[in-house]
């Protein structure tokens, strides 16, 4: 059938209406369970027996409660929630399927019909509403007292202040939004290893090795809740590399030490430990969103949604050999933010 | 209410069913609402499930709060599993551990939770995208689009703060990019991150507050507007497909005692018990292998959970280059900004708007309770798949670290390939999809004309081949003839004093252009004049054979009409 004998317009006439006409409901087609009483015995047994079936799936649920209990490792856990499981799955199963089959084969499944109405009100309705609407504003009398409707709409808007500010001012603790910009890097801070607090001997750093540190504190700082705010702000990647590798902007010329560079962890991106080292490349690549930094040429971008290259900690040593920071980050680690140059 | 209409009831049900409503009235519910009828389709279920996945996460999770300690507290670990022991950690984290490998049941109901959260979103979705296609959202059902609209918001808002909850190095991790999200906000941006931290990242507060946004705040609004969405659902009474008998103004299907009580019901038992299974067979959320939130390691490969998976995709595409200082040295993240709040901002307002939109270019101010099938609204269709296609898109390129190393992939290539086609993509699905669309209505036509192949080869004693066509029956015709092609909008004469340049002629004309763009393309229903030219054969009615055509073509129908009983 070509497509330009049915796209032919024919207009409608004496003898054809413009549209065609609803043929009404369509005939109702008899299950087996209504014509054949033997289909309606069986559908019966099957809701029957899937409903006794829940009832030993929860029997048995109740039986895998007290016997199969976890003995706290992974595989016994996973035992017993298994046997559980899969109990209450046949008891809730059984309701289900039993209820559904129920509907489906026994129930009269011969379709009704219901009217429908406009959501409108009518005509009527709507004038008696606005009738009451009117009886109670003369009523108030709020037309003619100006000022009182002005007190009241004021004083309704005004007194959620009174909940709002105490609430908004204390949820965001001392808004000193300038701790961005410290971290607990000083001059003279001892970088040790991550999570041991180890102090690190630039001699134990090995060509190509990626090293994770952490500032030096004591041990019993290393267990307060402040610690874990610090040292979101203070992880940094160490890594080692030829000396005759490295090719840092000018600004951050000599700060190194002997081929070992530290930068900040954080991404400059949203925040992610910026984790994965590839050795051949020199590439640090932040796992979140695959921020590319080059180590090589102080940690610039190379790939990704960043945009600034990663804050780097210069490093010497001390008298006894250990690495410590030369100076703390110039600049504010981790995410952009409004006044970060602030 | 004893009159002599009822008399003293007798058995305990009666009796009870007086009691009570000669105290609540409870009879005008009942006479009201027994038998009301509703529609019957599969794609009705997918809301359902939605609804389901919502109880079950109640019931879970109130099973869940009785033993999870919101507090950020830390301490050395002593338990269950023995890896875990010795590893500092937050009495969050602690309490997971606890529910998992101590309490009994307790990881069961907490991968139960996980799926049905997955499940909840997943149907809600879905639930979404068929009430769009079908133009479910037309008058006088746009309200409750946006009611709809807002559960989807707050089911990505309830998923987000309850993924966050175990204090995991995962969602540690998911709390530190919406840290970094929140920082990129010009002006305000600290200040907020200040506001949900109460002070600086991630400090000692944020579980507590996530939690109590997660099992108060969130789900109480959440109920609130499941029950306002019920309601108008009452009120309106469902929509249904079209088909032979349903019209605009009635509603045919099932009564609601007792068959949507079995059915629906019994529904829900059954997403309860699916749901069951997968938290009872599959792994979700192994937090033990993760270890507890520390602001060092990571771990390659890790996803959100799906739904923040075209955020997370968004924030990945973005090139840094965006980011710039203004004078004034302030710093503006336009690299995570566009990505993370300008993107789904515009994709969000374009949901909760469109109704608005289309029923504008359509001039369209009456009543809908048939469906459209989507065919039948190509441009509508199109537009959907689109979005769809941009969603996917970004959920895609939310992992593309795991196409890189499943696939042996560059990630920078992958993430190239994703860049270009979050523009083309949806420009091309919307065309494709489109002319899909055209191209079923045609098919319709064509079937309505010249009805089914039979693959019955007839030859005649003139030497001609045909094949038989078996003409519809009238349900079948029916259904591919009761729509209507709208039109585009005219645009009238300028009225104003200023003619064409007025503001009004102005803003006439821009909706003019986009109600173009929906319905300068249409196909027309069949109409019975046609349909009976066509029957007519055309030319062919000159050739002899006319009537031997006639013949065998009719002798076949009634045949396939008595095998179709």
């Amino acid at each position: 059938m070509s497509e330009s004998k049915t796209d032919v317009t024919v207009h409608p006439d004496a003898e054809h209406p413009e549209k065609f006409s609803d043929p009404g409901l369509p005939s109702h087609r008899p299950r087996q369970a209504d014509i054949d009483p033997k289909a309606d015995k069986r559908a019966e047994r099957q809701v029957v027996v899937l409903f006794l079936l829940s009832v030993i799936g929860t029997i048995v649920a109740l039986w895998a409660y007290f016997a199969v209990r976890p003995d706290g490792t992974t595989g016994g856990v996973r035992t017993s929630t298994l046997t559980l499981g899969i109990a209450i799955f046949f008891a809730l199963a059984g309701i289900g399927i039993g209820a559904i089959h129920w509907a489906k084969t026994l129930m009269n499944d011969h379709e009704m019909v219901e009217e429908r109405h406009q959501a409108r009100t009518t005509g009527e309705t709507r004038e008696i509403a606005v009738k009451k609407l009117q009886d109670g504003i003369k009523d108030s009398g709020i037309g003619r007292r100006g000022v009182l409707k002005g007190v009241v709409v004021s004083a309704l808007a005004l007194f959620p202040l009174t909940i709002a500010v105490p609430l908004i001012s204390s949820v965001g603790g001392d808004w000193d939004v300038s701790k961005f910009r410290d971290t607990l890097w000083k001059k003279g801070t001892r970088l040790t290893y991550d999570p041991t607090g180890r102090p690190i001997k630039a001699s134990d750093v090995t060509l190509g090795s990626a090293v994770h540190v952490i500032p030096e504190v004591t041990e019993e700082y290393r267990t307060t809740d402040e610690w874990i705010t610090e040292k979101a702000k203070a992880v940094v990647l160490m890594v080692r590399l030829d000396p005759r590798d490295l090719n840092p902007p000018a600004k951050q010329a000599g700060w190194d030490y002997d081929g070992i560079v530290a930068f900040s962890k954080i991404c400059t991106h949203v925040g992610c430990p910026v984790a994965l080292y590839e050795q051949q490349t020199h590439h640090l690549l932040c796992p979140c969103h695959q921020s590319t930094f080059d180590v090589a040429h102080g940690a610039k971008v190379v790939f990704g949604p960043a945009k600034r290259p990663l804050p780097q900690l210069p490093i010497t040593v001390d008298a006894d050999g250990y690495l410590v920071a030369r100076d703390g980050f110039d600049e504010p680690v981790g995410p952009s933010y409004w006044e970060r140059l602030k | 209410m004893t009159t002599t209409l009822n008399p003293e009831p007798t058995t305990l049900v009666g009796k009870s069913a007086d009691y009570l409503d000669q105290r609540t009235g409870v009879g005008h519910a009942v006479k009201e609402f027994a038998r009301k009828i509703f529609p019957d389709h599969w794609s009705f279920l997918l809301g359902e499930v939605a609804l389901y996945s919502f109880v079950v996460l109640l019931i879970t999770g109130t099973f869940l709060t009785m033993f999870f300690v919101p507090s950020m507290s830390l301490s050395v670990y002593d338990g269950h599993p023995e890896t875990m022991n010795g590893l500092l950690m937050s009495d969050a984290f602690k309490s997971t551990l606890h529910i998992s490998f101590d309490v009994r049941g307790g990881l069961l109901m907490r991968q139960i939770h996980h799926w049905a959260a997955l499940v909840f979103v997943a149907s809600l979705v879905t639930h979404m995208m068929r009430v769009f296609f079908t133009g479910a959202f037309r008058k006088p059902r746009e309200l409750n689009w946006l009611v709809g609209f807002s559960l989807m918001v707050l089911s990505l808002l309830a998923g987000f703060t309850g993924y966050s909850l175990p204090d995991d190095v995962l969602s540690g991790n998911g709390i530190a990019i919406a840290n970094g999200v929140v920082k990129s906000i010009p002006i305000i941006g600290s200040y907020m991150s200040y506001f949900i931290f109460g002070g600086e990242f991630p400090g000692d507060q944020i579980i507590p507050r996530l939690f109590t946004l997660h099992i108060l705040l969130i789900p109480a609004i959440i109920l609130a507007l499941i029950g306002l969405h019920l309601m108008f659902v009452v009120v309106h009474k469902h929509t249904q497909y079209p088909g032979g008998g349903r019209k605009e103004m009635n509603v045919v299907g099932y009564p609601v005692f007792p068959v949507y009580a079995a059915k629906a019901g019994g529904f829900f038992f059954v997403v309860f018990a699916v749901l069951t299974l997968m938290g009872a067979t599959m792994t979700i959320n192994a937090i033990w292998n993760y270890g507890p939130f520390d602001p060092s390691p990571v771990s390659a490969g890790a996803q959100p959970d799906w739904y923040m998976l075209f955020l997370e995709g968004s924030l990945r595409l973005m090139p840094g280059q965006a980011e710039f200082v203004s004078w004034g040295d302030y710093t503006w993240s336009l690299n995570v900004l566009v990505p993370a709040v300008v993107v789904p901002g515009i994709l969000f307002t374009f949901l909760a708007l469109y109704p608005f939109i289309e029923a504008k270019v359509k001039g369209d101010t009456e009543e809908h309770h048939l469906l459209d099938r989507p065919r039948n609204v190509p441009t509508r269709t199109g537009l959907g798949v689109a979005f769809l296609t941009a969603f996917v898109v970004l959920a895609f390129a939310g992992s593309n670290d795991l196409i890189a190393t499943h696939f042996r992939l560059s990630i920078n290539e992958i993430t190239w390939i994703f860049r270009v086609l979050i523009f083309v993509g949806p420009w091309f699905a919307f065309w494709v999809t489109r002319r899909i669309c055209l191209g079923l209505q045609r098919k319709d036509r064509e079937l309505v004309l010249h009805g089914h192949e039979t693959g019955r080869i007839v030859r005649f004693a003139s030497g001609e081949y045909i094949e038989v066509h078996r003409p519809l029956d009238e349900q079948e015709r029916w259904v591919r003839v009761s729509y209507t092609a709208n039109k585009p909008l005219e645009l009238p004469a300028p009225t104003g004093p200023k003619g064409t340049k007025d503001r009004k002629y102005k803003s006439a004309k821009r909706w003019a252009r986009l109600s173009r763009f929906f319905y300068e393309d249409r196909v027309e229903p069949v109409t019975p004049a046609e349909l009976s030219a066509a029957h007519s054969h055309g030319e062919h009615d000159a050739l002899p054979g006319g009537e031997e055509h006639a013949a065998v073509t009719s002798v076949h129908s009634t045949d396939a009409g008595e095998r179709a009983h």
